[in-house]
């Protein structure tokens, strides 16, 4: 762990700063900066994140490649420090409280054993993420057995509980089948079976069903949220896919270049949203749900790089509103996440004035959707 | 060079597939038998309209890329028949070919493994006047940056690599190549798939405005059906090589009559999370088969939750209704007075049944 120059600015909505108390939410983020050096200059993947989430609950963090969601959830998980990647070696500064108990600065020893049992995670790509060589069955008792003390029967019997629970079909026999024997959607299962097997109270799902065919996606969002109310975790989903949020989240993270933008009740950012870079998110989706016959509304260029982050409003350059607040203020200073009037929860980082957002999202945005 | 006799309505179709099968043959052992065939596909019947947008849409392995291939003469057919303007282009040579080529091109899914990362940008979209021998007017230099700036691009990097480029940009040099010989037919397989939410948006727009602009005939295919629902005219849904429904874009998505496309509908994340609580979702059981040995009958019955007997013994053929919907089903979904007795009529030749 580094300490990072901090900037006056931290932006944090209704999550305490850092170096307060512990806090009573079940998981705190408070302002994580994760930055990688490399040859080229530091990358900024994450750059002041604050977020909370209790049990039985589910935060969507939604945002476009390298908007940093992936590595949020890396090092939340603790696994940016764990192996030995010499200087390539991130850079973390913040707080993360998981019941209680701080995790950035504990030991990785008492890290490690909370990976896996408290905290799981599910990747996106069930292939690369279970080992080729060894069987389903030995890799969920693996994962049962490291914290665990028990037979190898009892933890074959686990496994075989996990995978009947995650709906493979003959369970008993499926354990000794190896990961390419089973199709997408059943390793999808195999590995939600293997992250669920201690009962973990958080769980981190990285784009769960993006590598998966929409039925079977569909198979996987009921399985998530089943297994959420049977186990009262809390969940965190990582999408690019706005419609995979509305079907899970209650809560919900936009991420532009490493920041939050904007944050809320998911019912808030989808039906009032205020940032202009979710206003652009949801125009530039084609909807399945109505006949359009106009044209889509993207955001003009391209996501920015994070070594050189644009001054100002990170979404500056792409936003068509960038000159409603007066004096060039977008350009220079980067907005700090404040709450909306009356949102109940709902922060938004953006310069222009309450008015103005509500104006333009009403009477320019929200009729072309 | 047959014009054949059309049993649908509107005349001179563009393309014109019957029949269309490709077997990938599966081979064993040290003589190299053949022991069976992965039925990719296996009998499509369709045509693509001058001016239209024919969407295809399926899940992983349903052949979908496949028949991308082979109306692009990428692949050789097994079997059928494709015509290009009333030309039997089934089983062209290479050099018979070549001057087809001209009229139908192909926009790739992954902007980075199709473009050669050692030519320029210039050499890239240049190629298929070096390659047909034409010498646009003005000369090739110029009229390549007047395709950059016609598909959103700086006519000044005509000099740079493609490593240079975002995935957006890269996929507008794709379609820039593609747009270079002005072709009547172009085929996107997967177009914005690889690119992320907000530049998706800005590719499926120009594909919009250029077929304004240049009349252009697509058959786009993805997997996505947000995005199949916003630029398609037509679309055809296949499941495991076939072609389960064809129809206009409203009757498809507001009354599927296809059991596997009602699934299929209900199965997309809408994003509206007021609609979560009451929307009626069909879960399919298990997964799609294996194209080596697929269902007998109508090859959906294994999944499908009205199946009979009938199902597994018969294979439905896809036959048009008065409406002009297209379904291969024996029990519809949404049809009212449109029992599979009251049809207007086979689509074209009889559907053969499979081998069982």
């Amino acid at each position: 762990m580094t300490d990072i120059d901090k900037p006056a600015t931290a932006a944090v909505g209704e999550v305490a700063e850092a170096g307060s108390p512990a806090p009573t939410a079940f998981l705190e983020v408070r302002d994580l900066r994760v930055h990688f050096p490399t040859d080229d200059g530091l990358v900024k993947s994450v750059d002041g994140l604050s977020f909370r989430l209790e049990k039985g609950k589910t935060l969507g963090i939604v945002g476009e490649s390298g908007s940093g969601k992936s590595v949020t959830s890396l090092g939340i998980m603790g696994l940016h420090t764990a192996g030995q990647y010499g200087r390539r070696k991130a850079r973390i500064s913040g707080e993360i409280w998981l019941n209680g108990q701080e995790l950035l600065g504990a030991d990785p020893d008492e890290v490690r054993k909370l990976r896996g049992r408290e905290m799981s995670m599910i990747f996106q790509d069930p292939l690369s993420a279970l080992h080729p060589y060894y069987t389903i069955g030995r890799q969920i008792t693996e994962a049962y057995q490291v914290h665990h003390e028990v037979a190898k029967e009892v933890a074959r019997k686990r496994a075989v509980e996990m995978l009947d629970r995650v709906g493979i079909p003959q369970p008993d026999k499926r354990v000794d089948s190896y990961p390419h024997e089973f199709s997408g959607g059943m390793r999808q299962r195999a590995m939600i079976a293997m992250s669920l097997v201690n009962n973990p109270e958080l769980l981190i799902a990285d784009e769960p069903t993006t590598a998966l065919d929409v039925t079977v996606q569909a198979q996987i969002l009921d399985l998530i949220r089943d297994l959420q109310k049977e186990f009262g975790s809390a969940v965190i989903v990582i999408t690019h896919d706005l419609g995979v949020v509305a079907e899970l989240a209650d809560d919900l993270l936009v991420m532009y270049a490493g920041r939050c933008v904007e944050r809320g009740p998911a019912e808030k950012v989808f039906y009032e949203p205020q940032h202009p870079y979710t206003w652009g998110l949801l125009g530039s989706m084609p909807r399945i749900d109505r006949d359009q016959t106009d044209r889509l509304i993207p955001v003009k260029g391209s996501p920015p790089s994070l070594i050189n982050v644009p001054s100002g409003c990170a979404f500056h350059p792409r936003c068509p509103y960038a000159d409603v607040p007066e004096g060039g203020i977008t350009r220079t200073e980067r907005p700090e996440l404040r709450g909306v009037p009356g949102g109940g929860g709902h922060f938004s980082a953006c310069h222009m004035a309450q008015e103005d957002r509500t104006r333009i999202w009403t009477e320019e945005i929200a009729p072309k959707l | 060079m047959t014009v054949p006799e059309q049993a649908t309505t509107t005349p001179e179709p563009l393309l014109t597939v019957s029949g269309l099968v490709k077997h990938f043959p599966i081979k064993k052992g040290l003589l190299q038998r053949q022991t069976g065939a992965v039925q990719a596909v296996d009998g499509l019947d369709f045509d693509v309209r001058p001016g239209e947008t024919l969407g295809v849409v399926g899940e992983s392995g349903c052949g979908k890329s496949t028949m991308g291939r082979l109306i692009t003469r990428l692949l050789e057919p097994t079997s059928g028949k494709i015509e290009f303007e009333g030309k039997d282009i089934t089983h062209l040579g290479t050099a018979a070919m070549r001057p087809m080529r001209r009229d139908v091109q192909m926009i790739f899914q992954d902007p980075y493994s199709s473009l050669n990362p050692r030519h320029t940008v210039g050499a890239i979209v240049g190629a298929p006047f070096r390659l047909q021998g034409v010498t646009p007017e003005g000369g090739i230099k110029a009229e390549v940056q007047r395709l950059l700036a016609l598909v959103g691009l700086n006519p000044e990097h005509y000099n740079r690599y493609p490593h240079e480029f975002s995935g957006g940009q890269r996929q507008r040099i794709g379609i820039a190549r593609a747009l270079a010989l002005k072709p009547k037919l172009v085929v996107a397989d997967e177009p914005v798939s690889a690119l992320d939410v907000s530049i998706q948006a800005q590719v499926v727009n120009l594909l919009d405005d250029l077929q304004d602009e240049l009349g252009l005939t697509y058959v786009i295919i993805a997997h996505d059906l947000s995005v199949i629902r916003h630029v398609s005219d037509r679309i055809a849904v296949m499941y495991l090589g076939k072609i389960v429904e064809l129809a206009d874009r409203r009757a498809l998505y507001e009354t599927p009559m296809h059991p596997y496309t009602t699934a299929l509908l209900s199965a997309v994340p809408v994003p509206d999370p007021r609609r979560r609580a009451r929307r009626e979702r069909i879960l399919l059981k298990g997964d799609v088969p294996s194209p080596i040995s697929p269902p007998s009958g109508c090859r959906f019955h294994t999944r499908c939750w009205k199946a009979t007997e009938v199902c597994k013994r018969e294979e439905p053929p896809l036959v048009a209704l008065a409406t002009g919907h297209q379904v291969a089903c024996h029990h519809p979904e949404n049809a009212p007075g449109q029992a599979p007795g009251q049809v207007a009529g086979p689509v074209r030749s009889a559907t053969k049944k499979t081998e069982s």
